[in-house]
């Protein structure tokens, strides 16, 4: 009986994001229209033909972001001529604070070949919904932050997800999953 | 003899002058504070994160309620978590309980001071001063060590723990 309740308890406290996660086929990815940091319209029909690397974060972020940021860095540079071969999209979930001139100014630390993306609550509910991207705003005393999934999506040249690489995963794994998209047909 | 105590003179400068940014250790009351350290922040942040280890000597718990630091105007106590790839942050509103002999570390991914709306970017190869505020301890004056962007731990600019 006992046993029953607790496996009843987990269920309901599974966070949402868990639940509705697609099991075992991934479907990542979809349509989507954003603004690019420098204030250039982007869309999934323009990255037809070129794989992508997509993640989601935003610039009031003390660790997780800028970490991740300089990470990928790294990685494009490791990369070598094949990094022109693919794009690399920083998606803002907190398009409030994160207008096109933030992004660009914050973006100006990092790698030039990561593209900043921002644009209206609805274009962001649309591309993190496609992604299955988990983003909460959390309230602090005088202010809010942020809670967001930290991975890193890469999709193939037809915008089909590839495969997915975890925060902090270590980066000759990252620059192999790399590699192996900018090699598939 | 006296050449050598010379020449041993000239090292003991020349190292102290080479770790300007070394962390340091604070104390006040039964609370020590080791080693705390920022890092630099990426030009347009907003946000930054304090870090360092506080031990309660004293048989009594105390609290870390808040702070100052001089580039910000807001100062905050927080907690971090990754919950399957999801990072969470939340304010510890009534701060971060030390328990009597035990030892808290505030590090990246975990529990942190939160500096927010900086004026200007943390910059490379300075010191920081600022203060931290305990229920029981009262205020302490401490000086952050700043590490590089995306640095993980303190010790880069300084001696090693």
């Amino acid at each position: 009986m006992l046993a029953i309740l607790s496996i009843g308890l987990a269920m309901v406290t599974v966070p949402a994001w868990r639940v509705t996660a697609p099991e075992p086929v991934p479907l990542i990815g979809g349509p989507f229209a954003l603004t690019t940091h420098d204030g250039k319209r982007l869309t999934d029909k323009d990255l037809l033909g070129q794989p992508f690397a997509i993640f989601f974060g935003f610039t009031h972020c003390p660790d997780v972001c800028p970490t991740s940021l300089l990470e990928l860095s790294a990685v494009i540079d490791k990369l070598g001529t094949n990094a022109a071969k693919m794009r690399f999209l920083f998606v803002s979930i907190d398009p409030e604070r994160d207008t096109p001139e933030q992004l660009k100014l914050y973006l100006s630390n990092f790698n030039p070949k990561i593209v900043g993306l921002t644009g209206t609550m609805d274009e962001i509910k649309a591309v993190t919904k496609a992604y299955r991207a988990y983003w909460q705003r959390v309230p602090t005393s005088d202010s809010y932050t942020m809670n967001h999934s930290t991975f890193t999506y890469l999709m193939d040249r037809h915008g089909k997800y590839a495969s997915l690489i975890a925060y902090q995963q270590p980066p000759d794994s990252q620059v192999a999953a790399m590699h192996r998209i900018i090699a598939a047909p | 003899m006296l050449n050598a105590i010379k020449r041993l003179a000239v090292v003991v400068v020349a190292i102290g002058l080479s770790f300007p940014a070394a962390a340091r250790d604070f104390t006040a009351g039964s609370i020590k504070i080791v080693q705390p350290w920022t890092r630099v922040t990426p030009e347009g942040a907003k946000v930054a994160g304090g870090f360092m280890k506080i031990t309660n000597t004293g048989k009594e718990a105390d609290t870390l309620v808040g702070g100052t630091f001089p580039l910000a105007a807001v100062f905050q106590v927080h907690q971090m978590t990754m919950d399957g790839g999801v990072m969470k942050m939340s304010e510890l509103s009534s701060g971060l309980e030390i328990a009597p002999g035990a030892t808290v570390e505030l590090k990246p991914g975990s529990y942190h001071v939160m500096f927010m709306d900086l004026k200007q970017p943390i910059k490379d190869s300075s010191i920081i001063k600022g203060s931290l505020i305990f229920k029981k301890a009262g205020t302490i004056e401490i000086e952050y060590a700043v590490e590089p962007l995306g640095a993980k731990d303190t010790g880069h600019s300084g001696a090693k723990h």
